[in-house]
């Protein structure tokens, strides 16, 4: 028990995919304008890692291992994390049709966020077990939102902020992601 | 052995995607987005042309709107009363009829016979083409005559008759405004019965240069707007604008008209 919570800490704050390890920048640049959209984003990404999480694991050890078609592993993980897309996709227009047109093009694009890709083929290079994955799936989605909601909140009062002129919009967000990093690099060590 | 394994290869990459496309099918039945009953029916109903007459972006943007009570169910000029009263069905509200009736109308009058060509047209054979060069017609207001509008129209309202003019069939006509939109000299306008008369021409010019370049053009004489017993007819650019609000209908001016100019709504 005590090792599954600390799977789920490592993967969501020590190890946090974005911060950290660097995975998953484009929507946490460009989902990151305004709280609520950012949570929503995080919640969806959430979703699709801890399904893909599970599912890839599965398809892993039922399919591939027994098949002796490892090789496949990037194309079998890529179909996985593409249906769940889709089916994150069409849950959130039929729940939320307001949600659907914020998120825009980058919930097609969750299929896309090389953190869901990277947390797949970490698990499967780190061997874990079924809870593991699902644990470590969920504690990669949480760290997910985690950053996202953080920058969300920091850029919506930076938008209040007197930011020098040349570093307004791209330059001031890239600046804020470094120091978050640099902030949770204290966190691991 | 090497069969063996892309046999297992195409079997198991096989049997996920039939795995997650059942599953996807099947969720997008699941969690289809449910649209307004009333909307389908609606748009079922209009014609389907997506001409955009009504202001909305398509026939099926206007049935949502109607669906949801924003708009009016008498917006689609295209169906016609027909229309209206399937839609007061479907919203269970009762068809205001009003027996106004509109159609497109060519305002000019100048075909092969009335005006004659000063020079020779050899390019394409084209209202918008023809006007991008310098007039080969007699008259610098009137009909091309390369039938643009009749091209343009999706309800074939329009034909081009011997005289080298545009007509409109006044019962096939869904004033949608296209051919409004595309004749390069504005000769088509959307005209309504309650008007009593209109005038059927739009040069600007006066006296003996409309005489010299076209039988029956209006030469802004201004008979008209004398005889008119409500004064309800205005000259303006030497062509008379008839006030509907004014006009009786009594036709005095169509009587009087020296050019044929004037013409009575009649449709």
């Amino acid at each position: 028990m005590q090792e599954l919570f600390l799977l789920f800490m490592a993967a969501s704050i020590t190890n946090n995919f974005v911060l950290m390890q660097f995975l998953g920048i484009c929507p946490f640049l460009g989902v990151s304008k305004e709280v609520p959209t950012a949570f929503s984003m995080g919640l969806a990404t959430t979703f699709v890692m801890v399904t893909s999480a599970v599912v890839t694991w599965l398809v892993e050890t039922v399919i591939l291992v027994p098949l002796g078609i490892e090789y496949l592993q990037y194309i079998a993980f890529i179909l996985v994390i593409s249906s769940f897309v889709q089916l994150t996709e069409l849950f959130v227009k039929k729940v939320s049709p307001p949600l659907y047109k914020a998120l825009g093009i980058f919930l097609p694009l969750i299929t896309t966020n090389c953190a869901i890709l990277g947390l797949a083929l970490l698990i499967s290079m780190e061997g874990y077990g079924f809870i593991q994955s699902a644990v470590f799936g969920l504690g990669a989605g949480v760290g997910f939102t985690i950053a996202i909601v953080l920058m969300a909140g920091i850029r919506e009062r930076l938008e209040f902020a007197d930011v020098p002129k040349p570093l307004k919009g791209a330059p001031i967000t890239l600046l804020v992601a470094g120091i978050m990093a640099l902030a949770f690099t204290g966190l691991a060590m | 052995m090497e069969i063996i394994s892309f046999a297992s290869a195409v079997a198991g990459l096989g049997i996920l995607g039939i795995i997650f496309g059942t599953g996807l099918a099947y969720a997008s039945v699941k969690f289809a987005v449910e649209e307004d009953p009333k909307k389908i029916e609606i748009d079922e109903a209009l014609p389907g042309a997506n001409c955009g007459a009504c202001g909305f972006a398509g026939c099926s943007s206007y049935a949502e709107a109607v669906a949801k009570g924003e708009e009016g169910i008498d917006s689609c000029p295209v169906g016609g009363e027909e229309l209206i009263e399937k839609i007061a069905d479907i919203m269970g509200v009762a068809a205001s009829s009003s027996d106004e009736k509109k159609t497109a109308k060519v305002l000019c009058q100048g075909g092969n016979q009335e005006t004659f060509n000063k020079a020779e047209y050899q390019g394409v054979p084209s209202c918008q083409a023809a006007s991008m060069v310098d007039n080969f017609k007699s008259c610098q207001y009137g009909c091309l005559g390369f039938g643009d509008c009749a091209a343009v129209c999706d309800f074939d309202a329009i034909v081009m008759n011997d005289n080298g003019l545009p007509e409109i069939d006044p019962d096939k006509c869904a004033e949608c405004g296209v051919c409004v939109t595309e004749c390069p000299r504005s000769l088509i306008e959307i005209v309504s019965s309650n008007e009593d008369v209109i005038t059927n021409c739009k040069s600007a010019l006066k006296g003996k240069e409309v005489k010299v370049v076209c039988e029956k053009g209006c030469f802004g004489c201004t008979i008209c707007a004398k005889k008119c017993p409500v004064d309800a007819i205005e000259m303006e650019d030497n062509l008379p604008v008839v006030d509907t609000e004014g006009c009786i209908g009594c036709g005095v001016c169509v009587k009087n008209c020296p050019t044929d100019a004037f013409v009575e709504v009649d449709f």
